[in-house]
C-alpha cells in the first residue's frame, strides 16, 4: 500500500482510463439508469417550500416530547402537525399559515416552553413559491449550460465543451438518482447545491482538458502516440491533481455539513453541503472517467487523428515483431520517455 | 474607548436578517396572464411599500426588488404592524369632499405658489393668461397641479361625450373653452364655479373661511386647521376607518381635505382602464362598479351631484391620501363611469391602476414569510462561522501535509485570501448595504477549495517542470506559473460564469450564494497574481527550497527524480 501512495504521489501511476472507456461508459449507463429510476419511482422528497406550508422551530427545552410539541401546536387549531427533531431545536411543519395563525401557535408554543413568542422562528412559504424558485433555476441551468458551452468552444473546442457538458448532466442526474433512492429532503438550497455543482464539475474537467489540449498539440505527423494514448497520459499526468483538487474542495464541503448535522440538524447548512458532497464526488469520477473518455471518442473521428492512429499501429507491429527477434523489449511506454527526453535535450 | 467600540463596529460586517433575526417577507407578483410585471410598476410598488413602511416609523427596514418580487426586510421581532402594512394592500375608498384647502395656510405672496391647488392657482396672472388659449392647455397647468381638477362623468355618454376638462376652472376659464371648443362646452352643465373658494389667496388666516362646515366632526376641524400637507409624512400608509370621517391630503401635497365616511369600498370596483375619448383624442381613465358598488356609486353621485362645490367632489382615498377627486357632474348610474381631465397616457394608466389594484400598481401574495428568531440566527451564525474555520484549518492541514514547504505558501496565501475576502465583506456592509447572511457564507466557505484549488495547480506544474529536468528552481517557478497561470485562469472563468448566471436568473438565496461565489473568484486570481506567484518566486531563491529539502515538498526522493540541485550538478 505505501508503495501505490508513494508512486501517486510521484505522479507514477498509469492508470488506463482511456482505453478502458468501455468499462467506464457502462458504469455510467448503468449508473444513469438506476437514477433515473429512483426518479421515476420514488420521486423526489420535496422539502415544505416546493409544496407550501408553515415551519416553526424553537429551541428544545429539557423534558419536552414530541408528542407534547406536536399536541400544543395542534391545540392552536393547526392540522397537519409534523414535528421533527433537528439538532438542538424541534421543527414543527404544518400547513400554510395566516399571519393571526401563525402568532397564535408562536404564542402557545412560547407559554409551554416559558420562552418568548419572539423565540419561535417561522416560516410561511406559498405554495406556488417552490415553483418559482425551480422555475428560475432550470432557467438558470438552461443559460449556464449555453454560456459554458460558448466559453470553452472558444477556449479549448467544441467537443471538450461538449465533452465537458455531457459530463456535466450525468453528475446532475446520478446526484438527484442519490436524492431520489435516499429519501433526502430536497429544498431551495439543495437545489443551489446542485446548482453549484455545474462549476465544480467543470472544474476538474478543465484542468484535466487544459493539460490534454497542451500534450496532444505536441503530436505531429511523426509523433509515436494516438490521441487516446497521449490523453491517458495526460490524465496520468493531472490525476493526482485532480484528486488534490476535489478533495480539498471537498473537505469545506464536508466541514459544513458536519457543523450542519450536528449542531443545527436543518437548514440551509446541511441541505446545500449535502448536495454539494455527494455531487463533488460524482464529479470527481465523472471529470476522471466520463469526460475524458468521451472527448477522447469524439477526437478519434477526427480524420487527423484516425491517420495517426493507423501510422503508430502499424509501428507498433513493427516494432512488436522486431521486439520478437531481439532480447530487448522496446514497450510503447519506454519508447515515449525516450522521444520526451531526446525533445529536451 | 468611543474610538475601540467605533474600530471594532467598523471592523465586523453588518449581517443580514437570517443571522441577525428579523422578518423577510417575499412577494411575488400575480398578473392576469402569468407574464412578468413591467419594471417600471414593480419600481413603483416597491417605492409604495417603502413608503408605507417608512410611515410606521421603521427606518432600518429594506424594500427592494428581486428579479420580479420583492422583498421586504424587517430587522427585530415584533413588528407585526409592519409586517401586516406591508403585506395588505391598501383598499379603495370613495369619499365625498366635505371642505378642502391648499396644503397648508399660504404665505401672503400666493401668486408664486405655482404647486398650490389650482383653486388658488388659477387667481394667479400666469393661469388667467393662459386661460384665453384653448381649453386642452388652459387645462394642463390646473389639471396637473392637482388631481382634484378633474371630472367624473357618465360613461359612454354617446351624443355629447366630452364633458368639462376641468371642473376646477374658474368660470373665466370656462367661457375660454366655451370659445374655444363651441357647441361642446354644453357637455359640462353642472360645472362647478370655482371648487376651491377658500383656497383664494385673500383667505390665508383660516383655510375654512367661507365653507360650509355642517356636518363635520368638530375634532377633524381641529385637526384640519393643523395639518400640513406639504410635510414629507402625509399620512400614507394610514388605514382610515371607512365608517369615520377623516381628514387627508392629495397624493402630491397640494391640498388637503376633510371627507365623510366611505360611500364606495375599492373591493366594489370591478375594473378600470385608461383610454381616449374617441371624440377628442383626450386621455380618461374608464371605472366600472360591481353591482353593489354600482348602486352605492349611483346614490352617492345622484346626492352630491347638485350641491355646491367643494361637497360635489368624490374623492378616491388610497393608502389614506387622495389620488383625485373629481367633481360629480351628474348622477351616475349603471356601474360605469369615467373620469377625464388633462390626463397624459402616462397618469391615465397610473390612475387605473391604482383603482384596480389599490395602492400597489400590482398585485402580489405573499410567497414567502420568514422570520428568524435571534437565538436562531445566532445559532446559524455559529454554525457557519465554524464550518468555515474547520473547513480553512481542514484545507490547511492536508495542504502542509501534502506539500510540506510549498504547503506553507499555500497557508500564507490562504490566509491573505481570507483577510483580503474579509475586509472586502466589511468594507461592502459598511458602504454598499451590503449583508452578509448565511448562504454568503456558506459561498465563501465552499469557495475555500476554489482558491485551495489554484495553488495545487500552480504546485503541481511547478512538480511537473522539476520532475521534467528544469536546472533551477527559479526557473521551473517561471516556466510553471506561464502555463498554470492559463489554467487558473480558464477554471476561474468557468466558475465565475456560473456565479454570474446563478445571481441574475435565481431567486432569493441563491443570488446571495452566488455573489459569494463569483466575489472569491475574482480575490482568488488577485491573490494568485499578486501574492502566491511574488512569494514563490522570492522563496525560490531560499536554499531550503532551491536544494530540494526533504521538507520542502520538492525533495528529490518524493517527486522520483533527481533534484534539481543535483541535476544541475550532473549536466554541468
Amino acid at each position: 500500500m505505501p508503495g501505490v501512495i508513494s508512486r501517486l504521489y510521484r505522479g507514477d501511476i498509469n492508470i488506463d482510463f482511456v482505453g478502458k472507456r468501455k468499462i467506464w461508459y457502462g458504469l455510467s449507463v448503468f449508473l444513469l439508469a438506476v437514477s433515473i429510476l429512483g426518479l421515476a419511482l420514488n420521486g423526489l422528497n420535496l422539502g415544505v417550500e416546493f409544496r407550501g406550508g408553515s415551519v416553526f422551530d424553537f429551541k428544545r427545552t429539557p423534558g419536552s416530547s414530541l408528542e407534547q410539541v406536536r399536541e400544543t401546536v395542534a391545540d392552536a387549531g393547526v392540522h397537519q402537525v409534523i414535528v421533527q427533531q433537528a439538532g438542538p431545536n424541534w421543527r414543527v411543519t404544518t400547513e400554510s399559515l395566516k399571519a393571526d395563525e401563525v402568532t397564535k401557535v408562536q404564542q402557545a408554543v412560547a407559554q409551554k416552553y416559558g420562552t418568548t413568542k419572539d423565540q419561535v422562528s417561522s416560516q410561511v412559504i406559498g405554495a406556488t413559491w417552490g415553483g418559482e424558485v425551480s422555475q428560475k433555476a432550470w432557467i438558470g441551468l438552461a443559460v449556464f449550460m449555453i454560456a459554458i458551452m460558448l466559453y470553452l468552444s472558444v477556449a479549448f473546442e467544441w467537443r471538450m465543451a461538449l465533452a465537458a457538458i455531457v459530463a456535466l448532466v450525468h453528475d446532475l442526474v446520478i446526484t438527484a438518482g442519490v436524492y431520489a433512492w435516499s429519501g433526502f429532503e430536497v429544498t431551495p438550497a439543495t437545489m443551489l447545491g446542485f446548482l453549484t455543482i455545474l462549476g465544480y464539475s467543470l472544474y476538474d474537467a478543465v484542468v484535466v482538458f487544459d493539460m490534454i489540449k497542451e500534450v496532444t498539440g505536441k503530436l505531429g505527423t511523426s509523433a509515436k502516440m494516438t490521441y487516446t494514448q497521449a490523453a491517458n497520459n495526460a490524465l496520468s499526468h493531472t490525476l493526482i491533481r485532480s484528486l488534490n483538487t476535489s478533495l480539498v474542495a471537498i473537505l469545506p464541503v464536508a466541514a459544513i455539513l458536519f457543523i450542519g448535522t450536528t449542531l443545527l440538524g436543518a437548514g440551509t447548512l446541511k441541505d446545500l453541503s449535502l448536495a454539494l458532497f455527494v455531487g463533488m464526488i460524482v464529479g470527481t469520477y465523472s471529470s476522471l472517467c466520463v469526460a475524458t473518455p468521451i472527448l477522447v471518442t469524439l477526437k478519434e473521428r477526427e480524420p487527423k487523428w484516425q491517420a495517426l492512429a493507423q501510422r503508430v499501429h502499424a509501428k507498433q507491429v513493427s516494432a512488436a515483431k522486431a521486439a520478437a527477434k531481439e532480447p530487448v523489449s522496446a514497450g510503447s511506454q519506454n519508447v515515449t520517455t525516450t522521444t520526451e527526453k531526446r525533445k529536451k535535450r | 474607548m468611543g474610538a475601540t467600540v467605533a474600530l471594532q463596529k467598523a471592523f465586523v460586517p453588518k449581517f443580514g436578517l437570517d443571522l441577525a433575526g428579523g422578518t423577510t417577507v417575499t412577494l411575488s407578483p400575480v398578473t392576469a396572464n402569468g407574464k412578468a410585471p413591467s419594471q417600471e410598476s414593480l419600481d413603483r410598488a416597491v417605492t409604495i411599500i417603502r413608503q408605507r413602511v417608512n410611515g410606521t416609523g421603521i427606518s432600518d427596514a429594506q424594500v427592494a426588488k428581486s428579479n420580479d418580487n420583492i422583498v421586504i426586510q424587517i430587522p427585530g421581532a415584533g413588528r407585526e404592524e409592519a409586517l401586516r402594512l406591508v403585506s395588505t394592500t391598501a383598499e379603495l375608498r370613495m369619499r365625498q369632499v366635505l371642505a378642502v384647502a391648499a396644503a397648508k395656510a399660504p404665505p401672503a405672496q400666493v401668486p408664486t405658489a405655482a404647486p398650490t391647488p389650482s383653486g388658488s392657482a388659477a387667481a394667479t396672472p400666469a393661469a388667467t393668461s393662459k386661460a384665453s388659449t384653448p381649453a386642452r392647455e388652459s387645462a394642463a397647468p390646473n389639471g396637473n397641479a392637482t388631481p382634484a381638477g378633474r371630472a367624473l362623468s357618465k360613461a359612454l355618454t354617446a351624443p355629447s361625450p366630452e364633458p368639462s376638462t376641468s371642473t376646477r376652472a374658474t368660470t373665466h376659464h370656462r367661457a375660454g373653452a366655451g370659445t374655444a371648443r363651441g357647441a361642446r362646452a354644453k357637455a359640462s352643465p353642472s360645472a362647478a364655479p370655482s371648487p376651491t373658494p377658500t383656497a383664494s389667496p385673500e383667505d390665508t388666516s383660516d383655510p375654512l373661511a367661507g365653507q360650509d362646515t355642517s356636518g363635520i366632526d368638530p375634532a377633524l376641524l381641529t385637526e384640519f386647521r393643523k395639518i400640513d400637507c406639504t410635510a414629507k409624512n402625509r399620512g400614507q400608509g394610514a388605514i382610515d376607518d371607512p365608517n369615520k370621517q377623516i381628514v387627508a391630503c392629495s397624493d402630491d401635497g397640494s391640498a388637503r381635505y376633510i371627507l365623510d365616511k366611505a360611500a364606495v369600498q375599492g373591493t366594489e370596483i370591478s375594473g378600470a382602464q385608461a383610454g381616449t375619448d374617441p371624440t377628442t383624442g383626450e386621455w380618461i381613465v374608464q371605472v366600472d362598479f360591481k353591482s353593489k358598488g354600482a348602486t352605492q356609486f349611483a346614490d352617492i353621485t345622484r346626492r352630491i351631484t347638485s350641491l355646491p362645490a367643494p361637497r360635489n367632489q368624490l374623492a378616491n382615498v388610497l393608502d389614506g391620501v387622495v389620488i383625485v377627486a373629481p367633481t360629480i357632474e351628474e348622477a351616475i348610474p349603471g356601474g360605469s363611469a369615467r373620469i377625464s381631465g388633462s390626463f397624459t397616457q402616462k397618469t391615465a394608466t397610473e390612475l387605473a391602476d391604482q383603482l384596480k389594484y389599490g395602492a400597489l400598481p400590482l398585485k402580489f401574495q405573499q410567497s414567502s414569510v420568514v422570520s428568524v428568531s435571534s437565538t436562531l440566527g445566532q445559532d446559524q451564525l455559529n454554525g457557519g462561522l465554524i464550518s468555515g474555520a474547520l473547513g480553512l484549518i481542514v484545507v490547511m492541514i492536508y495542504l502542509l501535509l501534502y506539500y510540506r514547504g510549498l504547503g506553507l505558501i499555500g497557508i500564507a496565501s490562504l490566509g491573505v485570501a481570507t483577510v483580503f475576502t474579509y475586509l472586502t465583506v466589511d468594507v461592502l456592509s459598511h458602504n454598499a448595504g451590503f449583508r452578509l447572511s448565511l448562504p454568503h457564507i456558506i459561498g465563501l466557505v465552499v469557495s475555500i477549495g476554489i482558491t485551495a484549488d489554484s495553488f495545487i495547480v500552480y504546485f503541481e506544474r511547478i512538480r511537473d517542470e522539476i520532475k521534467e529536468g528544469h536546472r533551477t528552481l527559479r526557473s521551473a517557478v517561471e516556466v510553471a506559473w506561464r502555463r498554470a497561470r492559463r489554467t487558473i485562469l480558464v477554471a476561474d472563468a468557468v466558475m465565475f460564469i456560473a456565479a454570474v448566471v446563478l445571481f441574475y436568473l435565481a431567486v432569493g438565496d441563491v443570488a446571495g450564494f452566488a455573489f459569494a461565489m463569483g466575489l472569491t473568484t475574482l480575490i482568488d486570481i488577485v491573490v494568485v497574481f499578486l501574492f502566491t506567484k511574488p512569494l514563490m518566486s522570492l522563496v525560490a531563491r531560499l536554499r531550503f527550497f532551491a536544494k530540494g529539502h526533504k521538507l520542502s515538498g520538492l525533495d528529490a526522493e518524493r517527486m522520483g527524480r533527481t533534484s534539481p540541485a543535483e541535476q544541475t550538478l550532473q549536466e554541468a
